[in-house]
């Protein structure tokens, strides 16, 4: 039986107030907070085998290497990756993406073709964008309908031999749309292009199978499914990880090195270079467990019916606007009042002790497709409950009340 | 009237109410009466960088006093630019540089101190210097 009220206890940060209230945490797209396991983990790690990795006999090393690449399985299979040598751990998604377009540089030529879609976070814009100056090739963008919901027919149509690269969002943050990624990987693979999926907002709700999928890379970071910043994945399937050169010279990622010429170590270490988070990595995998062990199916049940309860109870405030109506979503709520800045209701709701976010969400894009400065952004995890959803309501029309 | 004057209203005034709700309301009200800029002040060059919320300010020399004009999209940081107006304006470009901001915190506003919010409210206060700055030198001369 999935209990919310047993589980918000395994998550300490929920139980402190601010500004005298307690907190309410529907800021979860931008990272999600953290169960006491993974936080132990991370304790347990510097206070009883610190050290660092792949490189020492004495046992601590031992011990830390193993835990390591133990949370190394525990990602590959998780998200169902065939090796666990094209586990790639990074710093984080933005990391994986720039490892990505660093690769492409020496192979893509003039006038390719790389396809983005109109909903993507500025970190999936920007390494384009300078992929594109370095190499000549072109960016395209995958247009959006006024749902938030990608149009296939125009990216069928912007599909060509020329396109060498696709990248996607599994889910986008600002508006909570889930691509449909498998027929998006299909399309771009018959025209023998490549597929980048951001997994960044999905991974917290969605499980993928990536050998099913069969995508030539996914990021994703740790800190969007409970586990600390600063880590994340990079899946890179074999293939590729055998074609595309290191991004990073260092430790770790060679073989053999004289003053002539080094050889590259074998994958998944050849985009491993310098000392990793350690610690960071091995929270990860107990995050990932911590997660498994309540339940992909269990979690998006519940954050469904948070979702719908959401939608319906804001929708019952005057002139409110959602967007992101798509029929496919996760649990984020982006929406704005009419006449009244995003900024001002996250600041009133705030002051409630309620925490969302306002702005552009880094997809300044999207915003300028709507016409709007940005908005207010909820995003509920599986820890939220309906009441806090009515603590919000309450307090969006205690902001309205003041500010009109 | 000198800016330390100001601030000592200021300060009583806010003194006034004794919850969040009841300053911040005060501050609405504040900012729906500050006096909108002209839309062609609203330019590139007078946006502040780093607010959430657009700010436009428009300084100008008036005698030996700088005379600040300002809007935002955005209410809550109209009314913090109201306040700083009526702080700034109209004053004389050597008493704006050396006032301290101390009475922000003094009003309950601290949180808007910050330098990580984003309603910019240090990237005003410091635009506002550099005007007087610039006026001042204008003066010298
Ligand atoms: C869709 C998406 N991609 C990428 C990122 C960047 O992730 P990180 O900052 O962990 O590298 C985010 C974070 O908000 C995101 O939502």
């Amino acid at each position: 039986m999935y209990s919310v009220e047993k589980i918000r206890e395994d998550f300490p940060i929920l139980k402190r107030k601010v500004n005298g209230y307690p907190l309410i945490y529907l800021d979860n797209a931008a990272t999600s907070q953290k169960p006491q396991l993974v936080i132990d983990c991370i304790v347990d790690y510097y206070s009883n085998y610190n050290a660092n990795i792949h490189r020492g006999v004495h046992t601590l090393s031992q011990e830390a290497t193993d835990a390591y690449e133990i949370a190394r399985k525990k990602i590959q299979k998780h998200f169902n990756i065939k090796n666990s040598h094209e586990v790639i751990f990074t710093s984080g998604t933005t990391h994986g993406i720039n490892l990505v377009a660093n690769g492409f540089s020496e192979i893509l030529l003039k006038g390719d073709e790389i396809l983005v879609s109109a909903m993507e976070h500025h970190s999936n814009i920007v390494p384009w964008q300078m992929l594109c100056e370095r190499t000549g090739a072109i960016l395209k963008v995958i247009p959006m309908n006024q749902e938030g919901v990608l149009v296939l027919s125009e990216y069928e149509a912007i599909l060509s031999e020329k396109t060498k690269l696709v990248f996607v969002n599994h889910v986008s943050n600002a508006l909570g749309t889930i691509n449909p990624i498998s027929e998006i990987i299909k399309k771009a693979q018959d025209k023998g292009a490549a597929v980048l999926i951001d997994g960044a907002q999905s991974c917290s709700h969605i499980k993928p199978d990536l050998q099913k999928l069969n995508v030539d890379f996914y990021v994703t970071s740790a800190h969007k499914m409970c586990g600390p910043t600063g880590v994340g994945m990079l899946y890179m399937n074999e293939k590729w990880g055998n074609i595309l050169p290191p991004y990073q010279g260092g430790g770790e990622m060679i073989k053999e090195v004289t003053f002539k010429k080094t050889t590259y170590a074998d994958l998944p270490h050849k985009f491993e270079a310098g000392t990793p988070n350690i610690s960071g990595g091995i929270a990860f995998g107990s995050a990932i467990d911590y997660l498994n062990n309540i339940g992909f199916a269990e979690i998006e049940k519940y954050e469904m019916a948070l979702l719908s309860y959401a939608t319906n109870e804001l929708l019952k405030i005057d002139d409110l606007t959602i967007y992101g109506t798509g029929p496919d979503k996760t649990s984020v709520v982006s929406f704005n009042i009419d006449g009244i800045h995003p900024y001002d209701i996250g600041t009133i709701v705030d002051k409630l002790g309620i925490a969302v976010r306002t702005g552009h969400h880094c997809t300044q894009p999207i915003m300028a497709f709507y016409k709007i400065p940005g908005t207010v952004r909820a995003s509920f995890a599986f820890y939220n409950t309906k009441e806090e959803i009515d603590a919000l309501v309450s307090a969006v029309k205690k902001a309205q009340m003041m500010l009109t | 009237m000198k800016i330390e004057a100001i601030q000592e209203d200021l300060i009583d005034e806010f003194s006034m109410f004794d919850d969040w709700m009841q300053r911040y309301e005060y501050m609405i009200d504040l900012g729906k009466s500050l006096p909108i800029i002209d839309e062609s002040l609203k330019t590139e060059d007078r946006l502040i960088k780093g607010c959430q919320s657009k700010v436009w300010l428009n300084a100008e020399l008036k005698g030996n006093q700088v005379v600040f004009t300002a809007d935002s999209d955005a209410i809550i940081t109209k009314g913090i630019i109201a306040i700083l107006i009526r702080v700034f304006s109209n004053q004389k470009p050597e008493d704006i540089l050396v006032a301290n901001t101390n009475f922000i915190d003094e009003i309950g506003l601290k949180e808007h101190l910050s330098p990580t919010r984003a309603n910019g409210l240090v990237s005003m206060i410091k635009q506002l210097k550099l005007y007087a700055m610039a006026y001042q030198a204008q003066l010298k001369n």
